[in-house]
């Protein structure tokens, strides 16, 4: 059969499977008696199964199936969530990885996965199951409070029985049916636990049969009796509560208990699951392209309609036209937000690898990722990865100390990794900081000087920045001992290079003792921004919002002057002035004595932008200047206003210097 | 984009009474004046970008570009959108009306002759009747832009 064609889909779904069996992993390692979540993994280790088995690569089926054993078992609860399940389920998960990987790149998708394939099974076999029979009995738990009642009513004489109700199947009213069984039950004893408890039996939620915990002092055979006189329930079963055989494998019933508890919620959740999931279809992003171009050229005409309709001023006209308008105006959202992705979709598999690493090499560390939902063009999100898993791993492998040297300087033992996105101005920054040894600057000189990668006299001349950068030249290395994880000299100056050919930056600050933040400066290849349109003279520029922190209206006896520099008093700031018009060579005919000013920043640097009037803000679609023009200094690119001109928009980045 | 073909179509147009011809392979459109967003800090014969269909295109004003002198604009100004490898640029003429075919051997290469900077741009001439066609080499007439 010619599978060619699925083999594109396959391998993302599977992709999108394993992604989620490893995040659903971490979270079952931080909660490991929720079932829910091994539910999830069941699904999509399930789904893999099944799509790889079609397919025809054995190995993945094979693998997967064992990881659904073992995922089975843990539902079933014949096996909790220890480390070396866990440790298991991981490398299974890995080879999966690898496997897909080469099956994208056009292998055959085979592995050598005995090792998985043998922890898996040794799991499986290693922990019998002697709580079997206790699951499928008792199924009631009793915590310490319940226990010392049913003891009590013990020595008084009572009798503690476990009743089974079961409710006919055409039972309509079950929430009448076991207030009726529950009254006739207070009435005869001390009703001390239900299963499912009564709230839910009130709502509904259970199936045809419950269980009550009752304390009384009549028979068996009377209290079977009495509620099977309330109509239609089809059978009650009493037996003698037996507390020694709860307590003697209190670990099961608790399984076993998580485990009931679960299924009855099951249902429910499952449907909301499938209600809330969204469906998706993959379409190639040059189509997306393709349909922008062909909008902005709609949006064109559009505005000059607008422009037509304005001067025939024909109401009917006018109204079509304006209806035309709102309408493009929510197409012109949703395509501009159909290229952008989630750094989520990068940063989601970096947890998993930050913990496998700090096993590795014996340290402990917390991962903190902020800024997930920051969007990013679908062609950046697909380059940024690598660089980043070798950032990460320069600052667990560098960057954090081991437990004993932290304990020694004082800090936590755990070493701390923030990892975070934002977008300032037409770029997004991330940024990966540690709160480990940092940079030590005279290792890096000396290193730096000793690989020839600088002279004596420029090292003198080096600023502290200047000196961080040396750790991203070729050839470098400051790791004393070389270990698999970082430092070969390699990483670093391939990760500047790949940043760089994406048209970003990377910039290191560090304080020696206290850590380093290592930040990667992102362009928008294709991104809608808002912006503020201003005017100089006749010409329209647009300056990112993000930017900007506010507007002010300047008058010209509150400009001072400072080392040549005109400079204002903002908010007892010097805020240096930029003249747009001068920077712009913009021909200024009118001078006023009174001038608009926006306050942009870079990082913690202001600067107040001089410009003739402010027309208002939009969103607007970033656009290069093309290869021809290249880079123009001030400009980071151009934008097409309504009405089909262009506006170049402001780099504040390089006003601010 | 030179004359490896026999015959070689061509779009013809004018500048301060000469006329000049580029491939029509390299031609993509031909539209007339719209308004040009003056970009700072580049060439000085770089008049700006336009918005050509939703892409922002570099227009160069050839007579900057080869040192004539400035003229005005009036309806025959055309802007001639050529391609040249990746890089798309708009060209200012004066009017631009004409499609001919040159065959090869009425292109002569270009006189001999150390004159105005325009020479530099210049592939070959053709004659045609009474027309002499200057052919532009048009890479050359990008190169050093910004």
């Amino acid at each position: 059969m010619e599978m060619n064609q699925y083999l594109e889909v396959f391998i993302e779904e599977s992709k999108d499977h394993l992604q989620n069996c490893n995040t659903q992993m971490l979270e079952l390692e931080k909660n490991p008696g929720d079932i829910a979540i091994v539910n999830e993994i069941f699904r999509s280790a399930h789904t893999l199964k099944g799509m790889s088995a079609t397919m025809g690569y054995e190995d993945l089926a094979s693998l997967t199936h064992n990881m659904e054993n073992v995922l089975d078992d843990i539902r079933n609860g014949k096996l909790s969530v220890t480390t070396a399940v866990m440790d298991a389920l991981f490398s299974a998960v890995d080879d999966l990885e690898d496997m897909t990987a080469s099956i994208a790149s056009g292998g055959d998708g085979k592995k050598d996965v005995s090792r998985s394939l043998s922890l898996l099974e040794a799991i499986q076999k290693g922990e019998p199951a002697p709580k079997a029979a206790a699951a499928n009995n008792s199924s009631i738990q009793y915590d310490e409070f319940e226990r010392t009642v049913i003891e009590q009513s013990l020595e008084q004489g009572y009798k503690a029985y476990e009743l089974t109700v079961k409710l006919k199947d055409d039972c309509l009213l079950k929430a009448a049916r076991v207030y009726m069984v529950f009254e006739v039950l207070e009435k005869i004893g001390e009703v001390i636990k239900s299963n499912p408890t009564v709230d839910q039996l009130e709502e509904e939620n259970f199936d045809q049969q419950f269980c009550v915990t009752i304390a009384s002092k009549e028979e068996k055979d009377f209290i079977e009796k009495s509620v099977l006189k309330v109509s239609e329930v089809e059978s009650a079963e009493a037996a003698a509560v037996n507390l020694e055989a709860v307590e003697e494998k209190p670990k099961a019933a608790q399984e076993a208990a998580v485990t009931q508890e679960v299924v009855v919620e099951e249902s429910s959740k499952e449907t909301q699951k499938q209600a809330v999931s969204n469906k998706t279809i993959r379409v190639n992003i040059d189509r997306l392209d393709v349909l922008m171009n062909l909008f902005e050229e709609l949006v064109i005409d559009r505005g000059r309609l607008e422009q037509i309709s304005k001067e025939l001023n024909h109401g009917e006209l006018n109204e079509t036209v304006e209806r035309m308008s709102r309408i493009s105006g929510d197409l012109q959202s949703i395509i501009l937000t159909m290229r952008m992705v989630p750094v989520e979709t990068v940063f989601n598999r970096f947890p998993r690898m930050v913990r496998q690493l700090a096993r590795d090499l014996n340290k402990q560390i917390s991962l903190e990722i902020s800024g997930q939902d920051t969007e990013l063009d679908r062609t950046v999100i697909d380059e940024i990865g690598d660089p980043l898993v070798h950032l990460l791993r320069n600052a667990l492998d560098h960057g954090i100390e081991s437990p004993a040297a932290r304990k020694e300087k004082g800090k936590p033992e755990e070493g701390t990794i923030q990892l975070r996105a934002y977008h300032s101005g037409n770029h997004v920054f991330i940024e990966i900081e540690d709160d480990g040894a940092g940079i030590s600057k005279e290792k890096v000189l000396s290193k730096a000087l000793s690989r020839g990668i600088v002279t004596e006299e420029q090292a003198k001349t080096l600023t502290d920045s200047q000196v961080y950068e040396l750790i991203m030249a070729s050839g470098f290395s400051t790791a004393e001992t070389i270990s698999d994880i970082s430092g070969r000299g390699v990483g670093l100056d391939v990760v500047k290079t790949t940043i760089e050919s994406l048209g970003g930056s990377i910039t290191i600050h560090s304080t020696e003792g206290q850590g380093s933040i290592f930040s990667v400066q992102l362009p928008l290849t294709l991104s809608i921004i808002s912006v503020m349109l201003v005017e100089v003279e006749e010409e329209k520029f647009a300056i990112p919002l993000s930017s900007i922190i506010e507007t002010a209206i300047v008058k010209d006896e509150e400009i001072l002057h400072a080392h040549n520099q005109r400079v204002i008093d903002f908010r007892g700031k010097v805020v240096p002035l930029v003249f747009l018009n001068e920077t712009f060579d913009v021909k200024k005919e009118n001078t006023e004595d009174i001038h608009s000013v926006i306050i942009v920043r870079k990082g913690e640097k202001l600067a107040g932008l001089v410009v003739d009037s402010f027309i208002g803000q939009q969103e607007v679609v970033l656009k290069s200047l093309g290869d021809y023009l290249g880079n123009v200094f001030a400009i980071s690119g151009a934008t097409i206003l309504g009405d089909g001109q262009v506006a170049l928009i402001v780099d504040c980045n390089a006003l601010i210097q | 984009m030179s004359n490896q073909d026999h015959d070689l179509k061509v779009i013809v147009f004018q500048l301060v009474n000469k006329e000049y011809a580029v491939p029509v392979q390299n031609v993509q459109s031909i539209e007339k004046v719209m308004h040009i967003t003056r970009v700072p800090g580049v060439p000085s014969y770089v008049r700006g970008v336009v918005n050509l269909r939703g892409v922002v295109t570099p227009i160069i004003d050839l007579r900057k570009r080869f040192s004539l002198e400035d003229g005005t604009e009036d309806e025959h100004t055309r802007i001639i959108i050529v391609n040249i490898g990746d890089i798309e640029v708009g060209f200012i003429v004066d009017s631009a009306n004409d499609v001919l075919d040159l065959s090869s051997d009425s292109i002569e290469p270009q006189p001999n002759v150390v004159g105005s900077i325009e020479a530099d741009f210049i592939e070959g001439v053709a004659k045609i009747d009474r027309r002499l066609l200057i052919l532009l080499q048009l890479d050359k007439v990008l190169e050093n832009a910004a």
